[in-house]
């Protein structure tokens, strides 16, 4: 069962188990099967299902939401957590759209509104590295706070920005092809994040952090420059999030995005992120995005009421992490 | 010591899936003596304790405890039985009393609703006296490690326990305390308690067990009377083969070198330490003895900025440092390997081969600092064979490996940046006999190799043993320094422990 490397070359000593064994141990594996899964069956269950429109629809209401996801994941990698996702996703847009009624440009009033969510991460960040808070207490902070804000600048009521320019609509509302701009900023996002988180000595690092943060600083990694970082990331996509938003909407509404911090820690997790940090992949968390608005979109076109969507997601969220408990523990 | 048993195991077998941890132990356990159980990490001795503690259950074979053959099938009725099982780890509330801590099994089982606390702090005392002085109203995140241990068996002690068992008691003790605490076991077996004592360390079997049974490969070798037999014997039947030398050679004359590795002049770290000055010279694996919290560590981590702020002059090969960051001492060719490894010298969910490449991940990276895993795995397989490092595969995380592989490990992360010194912090800690003497023949290979070496260790017969020179250093200064023949124990824990106003008066 163990052998002396003296004898093996490196090559022999690679693990011995099969690439398809592999393969069917990774949890995106299984994330997949269950989503076919539940096209197969969602396919006969209802013919609506599988037409363009309604997968559109679905990669539609999952893609925005997804850049926060992959800013979210590198961050419980790294060992932290936001709860305030959702309101400086929700800052950006009213501050984007604030600036441009009041004579902006919107490209300049997003890239504003963008630096503005970043400096939130960065504010975050000052707490939890140099102040030593923890993530959780900080962001709520900050999560209550930017939805003070977003009321303060809109008095409550959402802004309606029609006379956006149509170039600056296009961001979310244009299509390339049949395949709408947005899902490509998606895909092109998740891609570039998934390919630098695997392979890249930057983010390696966000895991050596998030693994054991003593054993990193030990090893000269400077952890808390690492999550400050990790932490500013993810404010930073939630600002182009908000910002897409807005454009997608022509309009910009202070309440929106309450609860979305739940979906996206929620799909990390299903994804195989641990809060515990040091494990996850971008990836699998966007299939766990996949995942739960394939859910969504299924029990809203079998007519299910709203609020067993709710009570079904939790259970689905609760379910993979007893099974990725359990796994963990046979695996040791 | 009277001779009748009060607890005798035979032929206790246990599986785990195809694992085989025990096949067929006997063991036998006197009362009122204090019995040593040695073996190498994986031999099986946890397993056995774990069984006579009710944890784990035994396959097939008996346990005869009192003349009676029993079935011990949890802690709960091990305890009533009178066996106190004193883990490692300690596994106490810090922010409850110490006399909370001690009666929480009773409290446990006790059906009242309120607490009587005046009768628990009464109760508490009492058991506390025969042992120290502490306060049964401290907390317990108060107390020193030792006075924790010693709550630990205070606990022990209320069940009217007639086995007590002792897992490593001393590893996280001083030399003084650790005195104390044999003291204890000492009275302990003379009110007819039998212990059990587990340990590594020969100078402890030898200077104060009576019996010392050896455990290899799940089986039971041994047992002999302590003094009848010498340290070589037991060593010898722990690795089942006879250890010719236990160290490696010393440095030979031929090999002395006026070359200076590493000059340090007048380092001092407020509250830490003070004024430390000191040579280290190609070739030579330099020691550093001192008490816990003498800040031995403290200095070395001070010299490779991993903590404090140190003022004074470092001079590695020649060339004044200016580090501002520990990051800055690993370009320069410092580094340091943990005391801690679990806390903080490996990842344990991480692979064996990005563990090895995390001191500079650069260095298995190509443009835009993107990671080739060929290069990182080809990195960790030639370090890995250079130090016959054990594993199924380098992708393998570091948590499926033995204590000792994994300080392989942790010493091949040190060897990827080609270091032209290493400070080692308690490099053998928890390590078995064999991957022991194996860590000795590395260090030495590496002195020889042209790299400083510098060991910090508790244990001082590895520092005599492994060092050519050692440093002695207390209350956060040098307070002298041993070579040749006079690198003894009493030489050592002299300079480390007494005080110079008691010297003078002495």
């Amino acid at each position: 069962m163990q052998k002396t490397l003296e004898m093996a070359t490196p090559a022999a000593a690679a693990p011995a188990v099969h690439p398809l064994m592999k393969l069917l141990r990774m949890r995106e594996t299984g994330l997949i099967l269950i989503i076919v899964a539940m096209f197969v069956v969602m396919s006969f269950a209802s013919p609506y299902f599988l037409t363009w429109v309604n997968i559109r629809a679905m990669v539609m209401a999952f893609a925005v939401e997804g850049i926060v996801v992959v800013g979210m994941t590198i961050l419980l990698i790294s060992g932290g957590i936001d709860l305030s996702v959702g309101s400086v996703t929700a800052l950006a847009m009213v501050v984007a759209g604030w600036l441009f009624l009041q004579g902006v440009d919107p490209w300049v009033a997003s890239a504003m509104a963008i630096g503005l969510a970043t400096a939130c991460g960065a504010f975050m960040g000052f707490f939890v590295t140099r102040v030593g808070l923890h993530h959780f207490i900080v962001s709520l902070a900050v999560m209550v706070i930017a939805r003070g804000i977003c009321l303060l600048f809109t008095g409550g009521r959402p802004l309606g920005l029609y006379s956006l320019p149509p170039e600056f609509k296009f961001i979310g509302q244009g299509t390339i092809g049949p395949i709408p701009l947005v899902i490509i900023i998606f895909v092109a996002v998740v891609l570039l994040f998934d390919f630098m988180l695997r392979r890249t000595v930057m983010f390696r690092k966000v895991f050596y952090t998030g693994s054991n943060e003593k054993a990193a600083a030990y090893s000269g990694i400077r952890t808390k420059r690492v999550v400050f970082l990790t932490t500013t990331l993810c404010s930073a996509l939630c600002g182009v999030a908000g910002v897409i938003y807005m454009a997608r909407f022509g309009s910009a509404q202070p309440t929106f995005g309450l609860g979305m911090e739940l979906n996206v820690i929620a799909a990390a997790v299903i994804g195989g992120a641990s809060l515990k940090g040091g494990s996850g992949t971008i990836f699998g968390a966007i299939l766990g995005a996949v995942l739960l608005s394939v859910v969504s979109s299924s029990l809203a076109l079998l007519d299910v009421s709203v609020y067993w969507q709710d009570i079904i997601r939790g259970t689905i969220l609760l379910t993979a992490v007893t099974i990725d408990h359990y796994l963990g523990k046979s695996r040791k | 010591m009277t001779n009748d048993v009060i607890l005798r195991i035979s032929r206790v077998a246990k599986s785990f899936g195809a694992i085989k941890a025990l096949r067929g132990v006997d063991f036998e356990l006197r009362r009122g003596e204090i019995h040593a159980l040695a073996g190498e990490n994986g031999a099986g001795k946890s397993t056995l304790m774990n069984i006579i503690d009710g944890i784990l259950q035994p396959d097939s074979g008996e346990i005869v405890f009192d003349g009676k053959p029993v079935r011990i099938s949890s802690p709960t009725e091990a305890q009533e039985m009178g066996i106190g099982f004193v883990h490692q780890e300690i596994a106490l509330c810090p922010d409850v009393s110490v006399a909370e801590n001690i009666f929480m099994a009773a409290t446990n089982t006790s059906r009242r609703f309120l607490m009587d606390y005046r009768a628990l702090q009464r109760k508490a005392r009492e058991i506390l006296s025969e042992l120290t002085d502490i306060d049964p109203a401290t907390l317990v995140s108060q107390l020193s490690i030792s006075n924790q241990q010693l709550v630990e068996i205070a606990k022990a002690l209320t069940l009217d326990c007639r086995v007590l068992i002792l897992d490593e008691p001393t590893a996280a003790l001083t030399e003084k305390e650790a005195q104390s605490l044999f003291a204890i076991m000492h009275r302990l077996a003379e009110r007819g308690i039998a212990i059990i004592y587990i340990s590594h360390r020969m100078v402890e079997i030898f200077d104060h067990c009576d019996r010392v049974s050896v455990l290899r490969d799940g089986q039971s070798i041994c047992t002999y009377n302590v003094a009848e037999v010498g340290p070589r014997d037991v060593v010898n039947a722990m690795v089942g083969r006879v250890l010719d030398t236990l160290y490696p050679d010393k440095q030979t004359e031929a090999e002395k070198s006026d070359e200076v590795v590493l000059k340090v002049t007048n380092l001092s770290d407020a509250g830490a330490f003070a004024d430390v000055s000191f040579e280290l010279r190609r070739g030579e694996i330099l020691g550093f003895a001192g008490l816990i919290g003498s800040g031995r560590s403290e200095i070395v981590r001070g010299i490779c900025r991993l903590e404090g702020e140190a003022t004074g002059t470092v001079t590695l090969c020649g060339q004044q440092l200016k580090l501002r960051h520990y990051q800055d001492s690993i370009a320069a060719g410092m580094v340091y390997l943990s005391e801690d490894r679990k806390g903080d010298g490996v990842f344990l969910d991480m692979s064996i081969a990005s563990n090895v490449s995390a001191l500079a991940v650069d260095q298995v990276a190509g443009r835009l600092g993107i990671i080739d895993r060929g290069r990182e795995e080809t990195q960790a397989g030639t370090l890995g064979r250079r130090l016959n490092l054990k594993c199924g595969g380098l992708a393998d995380p570091v948590s499926s490996l033995s204590g000792g592989n994994q300080q392989k490990v942790a010493i091949a992360k040190m060897l990827s940046v080609n270091p032209r010194l290493i400070f080692l912090d308690e490099p053998t800690r928890g390590v078995d006999v064999g991957a022991k003497a194996e860590i000795h023949r590395i260090l030495r290979d590496l002195a020889r190799s042209g790299v400083g070496i510098l060991v910090i260790s508790s244990e001082l017969p590895e520092l005599i043993g492994v060092s050519d020179r050692v440093l002695v250093i207390r209350e956060g200064q040098i307070s002298g320094e041993v070579t040749g023949a006079d690198m003894t124990e009493e030489n050592i824990m002299h300079l480390a422990a007494v005080h110079e106003r008691q010297e003078i008066t002495a």
